[in-house]
């Protein structure tokens, strides 16, 4: 458990460094789906083509879209698109620059699941048993077989258990056949992927480095500025919540006093009599919390020398503020 | 046993060459498991077998040579030192070609563990050069016809096939290109371990001083771009910081303009009531948080740091290219 804290702390520190943590996870997890997976041929004329091609194609795509669900940055991304133009310009560079890193980043997964369904072979075997080349690996001249025949025949290969075209075609042979075929399809398609990444990560610094270095910058910017004003917001929210619930406590003492006679308290009452803010007996604490929940305090804070109610005791409505000239201040509406 | 882990961990970090190593030989432990999980099937046909055994040969190798120079961090640091243009800073071509020359060696590591972990297990040479052996060296295939000859050494490596299932001179075969292969793959091994070992001996003996300023300078070029992009985080930090705070005090600045309810910041006011900035009400929150979306602030803190009144003045952005827009508040008219 240790060690994981360790690498979590460790990839957390650094945003970047976080998100090929999860890049990694997701191709990792995208292999172990795979073997996972109890992939189960149809052995039928046009089903192969569709079940193999699917399981192919389709799980990439989810894969895809998943990379893209489980980046943070994608809100940060559609949020800097979205956002009203107000006094910050909006710079196309800098969301070009968030939207390839992200593409970048959950494109791996998928290539990880072709790559490793290529070299399997089990999808294109399922697939393209149909169109095997009878006439060179087995005999094409066996006699009593339509087209439609000879399909469906072919169409068992993948299962094994039921294949009855042994003398039109060797069972082994078709799939020797089909997942080298597969596998030289796989390394040629891994070998393409990482001779484009190549290029990509080479031709960057020949051509485009200071637009690169300027995009990179203002990327990480709003991200940090977002995180920050979020942090800011919380702790205004707290001095918020401190200063009214202590300004609902003081209003509770206040009305006590006014409506029942002061208590004798003692000469010396230091400072935890202070933090009772007069509320010492069971009754009263009971008050102060079923008003709390029946009668919740308005969000607007008093300041501390003008003394308010907090409507608990009844009848005592808090001091109305000086009408406000409304005008200007709708203009921050207006947007909605 | 914690402990450890952390200091390895850190020591791998501490050293930018130290991380390459590292990569370096996880690149070579992935392409030896990549091997064994790999199930290499021969596809026993004439022309097929040469041509799946040289591709699963050759090609992998080159995968994981590229893979190499794209996880290497000192790659783009090179590319960029090359490419940039020379400005106040002289170019050393010595330290380019120094930095090329380590990436490559380290890169070049998992393809020949891999061509040497496939030699040395001799499925792939026995699949290429199968249909290639000589008949006449094998008992069972002397006296069999030329098409037919080659239609059986092509099944050759694959043991399950019905018509070699129980041949002696498959067997031959098998055994006598593995003996090849084996023998290759020692070799192989052997000459660049030698080739490494001679290399290492004798640079002391050519440009030692060369070479300790191409090191020295390569691992500042390393180690100042990293500083340089702590710095930009550092201040981008800054940056939002101040940014933010501004922004808040011009929400306080507007809210007071507007309102003549003052909220008066006595002087005996709590520490707590600080960090409020003047914003003490539910409106006025909601207000915040609606002009953080629609209207950010300008990327433009030189009214902070020189202490100019607000409202004096919206500067233009410093990074965008459109011109920028007059602010939303002056254009609203009567709702």
């Amino acid at each position: 458990m240790d060690k994981f804290r360790m690498i979590f702390q460790f990839l957390q520190s650094n945003q970047e460094s976080f998100m090929n943590g999860i890049c990694g996870i997701m191709a990792l997890a995208s292999a172990q789906m795979y073997s996972a997976f109890d992939f189960n041929c149809p052995c039928l004329p046009r089903y192969n083509l569709a079940y193999g091609l699917g399981i192919l194609l389709v799980p990439p795509f989810i894969l895809f879209l998943l990379g893209f669900v489980l980046n943070n940055n994608v809100s940060m991304l559609a949020e800097e698109w979205r956002r009203p133009q107000g006094q910050r310009g909006k710079d196309p560079a800098v969301l070009r620059y968030m939207f390839c890193s992200m593409a970048q980043r959950a494109m791996i997964a998928p290539a990880v699941w072709v790559s490793v369904t290529l070299l399997d072979g089990k999808c294109i075997t399922c697939a393209f048993c149909t169109s095997v080349p009878v006439e060179t690996l087995g005999n094409a001249s066996h006699p009593g077989l339509s087209q439609g025949e000879m399909k469906r025949v072919l169409a068992r290969i993948p299962c094994k258990e039921i294949y009855d075209g042994q003398e039109l075609i060797a069972n082994e042979v078709a799939i020797r056949y089909l997942r080298c075929i597969s596998q030289a399809l796989g390394w040629c398609f891994l070998l393409l992927m990482t001779m484009l990444a190549f290029l990509v990560r080479s031709l960057r610094p020949c051509f485009t480095q200071a637009a690169f270095l300027k995009s990179r910058y203002w990327s990480h910017y709003i991200d940090i500025e977002r995180k920050l004003f979020d942090e800011t917001c919380a702790e205004h929210a707290r001095s918020f919540a401190k200063v009214c619930i202590q300004q609902f406590f003081e209003g509770m003492s206040m009305d006590l006093e006014l409506c029942h006679p002061p208590r004798k308290a003692p000469a010396d009452a230091g400072e935890a009599a202070e933090k009772l803010l007069g509320i010492i007996d069971q009754g009263t604490m009971n008050t102060a919390l079923k008003s709390w929940h029946r009668c919740k305090p308005p969000l607007h804070l008093h300041p501390p020398a003008l003394p308010s109610g907090n409507g608990w005791a009844g009848g005592e409505q808090p001091p109305v503020p000086p009408p406000v000239p409304r005008r200007e201040m709708a203009a921050y509406y207006s947007q909605v | 046993m914690m402990d450890r882990f952390r200091m390895i961990f850190q020591y791998f970090q501490s050293n930018s060459e130290s991380v390459m190593n590292g990569i370096c030989g996880l690149l070579a432990l992935a392409s030896i498991k990549i091997y064994t999980c790999f199930d290499f099937s021969c596809p026993c046909l004439p022309w097929y077998n040469l041509a799946y055994g040289l591709g699963i040969m050759f090609v992998p190798p080159i995968t994981l040579f590229v893979c190499g120079l794209i996880l290497n961090r000192q790659y783009l640091v090179m590319l960029e030192e090359w490419r940039r243009p020379q400005g106040q800073r002289k170019k050393d071509l010595a330290v380019i070609r120094y930095m090329c020359f380590s990436i490559m060696q380290r890169a070049m590591v998992a393809p020949v563990v891999w061509i040497v972990v496939t030699l040395l297990d001799g499925k792939c040479l026995i699949c290429a050069f199968s249909s290639s052996v000589d008949p006449e060296k094998f008992v069972g295939l002397a006296n069999v016809s030329p098409v037919q000859v080659q239609q059986l050494l092509a099944k050759v490596p694959c043991k399950d096939d019905e018509l070699m299932r129980n041949n002696t001179s498959r067997k031959a075969v098998s055994r006598y290109l593995r003996c090849w292969s084996q023998a290759l793959g020692w070799s192989i091994l052997l000459i660049l371990i030698v080739a490494v070992f001679l290399a290492r001996w004798l640079r002391p003996c050519f440009n030692q001083a060369t070479l300790l300023q191409a090191r020295h300078w390569s691992n500042y070029i390393d180690i100042e771009q990293k500083i340089f992009e702590e710095t930009c985080c550092e201040h981008s930090r800054l940056f939002a910081h101040k940014c933010i705070l501004h922004f808040f005090k011009s929400m306080r600045q507007e809210i007071k303009l507007h309102s003549f309810s003052l909220p008066r910041q006595g002087e005996g006011a709590e520490g707590g009531e600080d960090l409020l900035q003047g914003i003490t009400d539910q409106d006025q929150v909601n207000k915040l948080l609606k002009m953080w979306y629609y209207e950010k602030p300008p990327l433009d803190i030189s009214q902070v740091t020189q202490r100019h009144a607000l409202g004096q003045e919206r500067s233009s952005l410093p990074w965008a290219d459109s011109p920028s827009t007059q602010s939303k508040f002056l254009q609203h008219t009567d709702v």
